[in-house]
């Protein structure tokens, strides 16, 4: 997935999503993309853009507003041998949809004693931060994480975007797919050709030895974006992106603590019951004795999120909040740069 | 009576509904073969048998979980799998064991999966509301009220990928309850056959009772067959306790599918024998309610009729009485006689494709072990 030695070359998140459509629709003929406004509208965040006039109103197919409807019509479609990629407009939307994706989607392959495959993707993006507030800024990843039966990826960068979502349409199994419109306009660099990647695999995003955050998409961008700062101090910071939530690579988290003994998870959604709290738990199992201090949590005010702007500001986690956890962190644990930090003079 | 069958005379009425003499026979369309009513016949009286097997071996708690009978459907169900091709595609609600038999699954594989066993149709993973047979174009039992119909909407929009519409065509059928015509996914999946023309139709075995729910009491309109209006999709009511019009209702609106590939509704007025489910007494049903279900029992006026049509003898229809017995007994004794699934196949299906870093442990297991 480093892509070392082939070409790249520097795209949006948007984009990205939009090549990897792309090229799934002309691979194979069974994928048909479904959703709200994707056609003619070419999608309202235009991920499907120029998608309609290419392959045509079957495969790149408008619904009626009707999230209910149309996810359990993509249902049906993969159990008779149909790709089907939904867009849900944003993931607030998916609550109508609930019933089809968690008692249906979920269910199907299981519950049949494995006779039938259901090989769908739901994607959509979520999160706060455009002023839309509270029904339309949620990020609700937990809600669909816990359930056993579903897959559940939150890429961070264009490269993963891409090599992810070709991963999940050719994947057999219902996979929820998490974009976050802050990211739609971010750029990264992605290698040319034909990259799927594994679900199910977080990627070390940044060595580091002082202490690790563990993040997932937008977060991800934040906790990279600390790290480049602090490094400038003489801190080092880990970053793991965990990239898939379910199933979690609660190993490569676990590894990474073992070797910083300090963890800060930075997440999107609700503090209580989130992503940080699994990890949380996972790092209980898996990392206790190496950890030098509690496992810190930063996360999103618990309140529907108001619109005003400041605050909006106020309640959803940012770089600021993330740098006065990590100091927090390091000052209870006697860390000084010098000390807690010995550069590899060794090697 | 014979007129009922006729499509524009069947349309809106529903003559069972004012119960039926016990004595009544049925008339038999001329030229429909007696090997093909008997078949019916054999049908009806194997749903009959197996459900009484069902709700014996319940109480015997050899069967789990809820379980729902089609006692009183039998016909419905024999007309509208008849009319249905092997080829074609059905979804049912959790009411589905006669659909299950009728679709060719064995009554030896259906029981075992009421059973919890690994040679059920689920392999023990769905229960009695969750038959499926690919082989068969069962795709499956459904227990959440209404939450078949838009995967049958969706396999129907599939079948648009397929080919074109024409006499070989394959299409859907999604049976629900008449209570299912309240929730939300009956209206968005209508709506989508309709804007899409998708090749499926919607059956609603109307039995009167959702749950203890009268289709009055709980329907902005209670002649469910109009309910397609809203969506310019047509409607036809027809009496489910005459396996023949609902046979022959059922092939109206799957050509209608199959050659015009354009949904359709089809109601088939029903009757509800027992509880809801076998644990419900039905105490919510009154005496005159109940009779005039008991009245219109299927099975007791397709003997009837058949006798008294000269089709059928008293000992034909022993045979066949007693050849589904028999059938019922080899399907208990083929799921006694099977094994349970072990806790080491816990796992087995949950994902279709490998999943990296699965969560695979016990209660009471880490998922991550120190090295
Ligand atoms: C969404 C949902 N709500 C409620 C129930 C509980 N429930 C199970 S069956 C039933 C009645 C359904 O009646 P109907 O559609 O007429 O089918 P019938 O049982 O008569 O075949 C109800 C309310 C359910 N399974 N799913
Ligand atoms: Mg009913």
């Amino acid at each position: 997935m480093t892509g070392e030695g082939t070409a790249k070359a520097v795209i949006t998140y948007r984009q990205a999503l939009n090549d990897a459509l792309r090229a799934e629709l002309s691979r194979d003929k069974n994928v048909i993309l479904l959703g709200e406004e994707i056609g003619i509208f070419e999608g309202s965040y235009k991920i499907t853009a120029g998608l309609l006039a290419e392959f045509g109103p079957e495969r790149v197919r408008d619904t009626p507003i009707a999230e209910e409807g149309f996810v359990g019509a993509a249902i049906g479609a993969a159990m008779l041998g149909m790709r089907p990629v939904v867009e849900i407009m944003t993931l607030n939307f998916s609550l109508i949809a609930m019933d089809q994706i968690v008692n249906h989607a979920a269910k199907i392959h299981g519950m049949f004693g494995g006779q039938t495959p259901v090989p769908m993707v739901i994607r959509m993006p979520g999160g706060g931060g455009q002023q839309l507030a509270a029904t339309h800024s949620q990020n609700l990843e937990v809600w669909f994480a816990h359930v056993p039966g579903l897959k559940v990826v939150a890429p961070s960068n264009p490269a993963d975007a891409k090599a992810l979502l070709l991963a999940s349409i050719r994947d057999n199994d219902p996979v929820i797919f998490l974009e976050n419109l802050s990211l739609y306009n971010t750029k990264g660099e992605v290698p040319d050709g034909e990259h799927v990647a594994e679900i199910g695999k977080a990627a070390v995003a940044l060595e580091g030895t002082d202490l690790t955050v563990i993040s997932y998409s937008r977060a991800t961008t934040v906790a990279l974006q600390v790290a480049r700062q602090l490094a400038g101090e003489g801190i080092s910071v880990e970053v793991v992106d965990l990239r898939s939530l379910r199933p979690l690579d609660r190993e490569t988290v676990c590894a990474s603590v073992r070797k910083t003994s300090r963890a800060v998870v930075l997440e999107d959604d609700w503090l209580s019951y989130g992503i940080g709290a699994e990890i949380s738990a996972t790092l209980m199992e898996g990392a206790f004795d190496y950890l030098d201090a509690p496992v810190r949590r930063v996360a999103a005010a618990e309140v529907p999120l108001p619109y005003a702007k400041p605050l909006e500001l106020a309640a959803l986690p940012d770089a600021n909040d993330l740098i006065k956890v990590i100091r927090e962190l390091l000052d209870a644990t006697g860390f000084s740069p010098a000390a807690g930090h010995p550069i590899d003079t060794a090697t | 009576m014979a007129e009922r069958r006729k499509p524009a005379a069947a349309r809106g009425k529903d003559p069972a509904a004012a119960g039926r003499k016990a004595e009544a026979v049925e008339h038999f369309p001329a030229g429909e073969p007696t090997e093909r009513l008997l078949g019916y016949y054999a049908g009806m009286v194997l749903i009959r048998k197996f459900e009484l097997s069902a709700d014996q071996m319940y109480k015997r708690a050899k069967i789990g979980g809820y379980c729902h009978l089609n006692l009183g459907e039998e016909a419905t169900v024999v007309g509208l799998m008849d009319a249905l091709r092997p080829s074609d595609y059905l979804f049912t609600n959790y009411r589905d064991h006669g659909y299950a038999l009728m679709r060719g699954m064995t009554p030896g594989a259906v029981m075992a999966e009421l059973f919890g066993k690994s040679t059920g149709v689920s392999k023990g993973r769905g229960g009695s509301m969750h038959l499926f047979d690919t082989g068969a174009r069962m795709m499956g039992g459904y227990g959440i009220v209404g939450g078949q119909l838009p995967p049958a909407t969706g396999a129907a929009l599939a079948l648009t990928y397929r080919g074109a519409p024409g006499p070989d065509a394959e299409v859907v059928m999604c049976q629900m309850g008449d209570g299912t015509t309240n929730i939300g996914a009956f209206h968005e999946s209508l709506n989508l056959a309709a804007v899409w023309n998708l090749p499926i139709v919607y059956v609603i075995v109307n039995n009167r009772l959702g749950m203890g729910t009268t289709v009055e009491a709980a329907a902005g309109e209670p002649e469910l067959y109009k309910r397609g209006c809203s969506y310019r999709i047509p409607g036809e009511r027809v009496d489910g306790t005459d396996v023949v019009a609902v046979r022959e209702g059922a092939r109206r609106a799957l050509d209608r599918a199959r050659l015009e590939r354009k949904p359709a509704l089809l109601e088939v007025m029903s009757y509800r024998l027992r509880g809801h489910s076998v644990v419900d007494p039905a105490r919510y049903r009154s005496a005159s309610d109940l009779e005039i279900a008991q009245s219109a029992d299927p099975l007791p006026l397709l003997r009837r009729s058949l006798l008294a049509a000269g089709l059928m003898d008293e000992a034909q229809a022993q045979d066949i009485e007693s050849e589904a017995d028999k059938k019922v007994a080899a399907a208990v004794a083929f799921a006694d006689s099977s094994p349970d699934p072990t806790p080491d196949q816990l796992f087995d299906y949950a994902y279709a494709s490998p999943v990296a870093n699965a969560a695979h442990a016990l209660p009471g297991d880490p998922l991550v072990v120190v090295p």
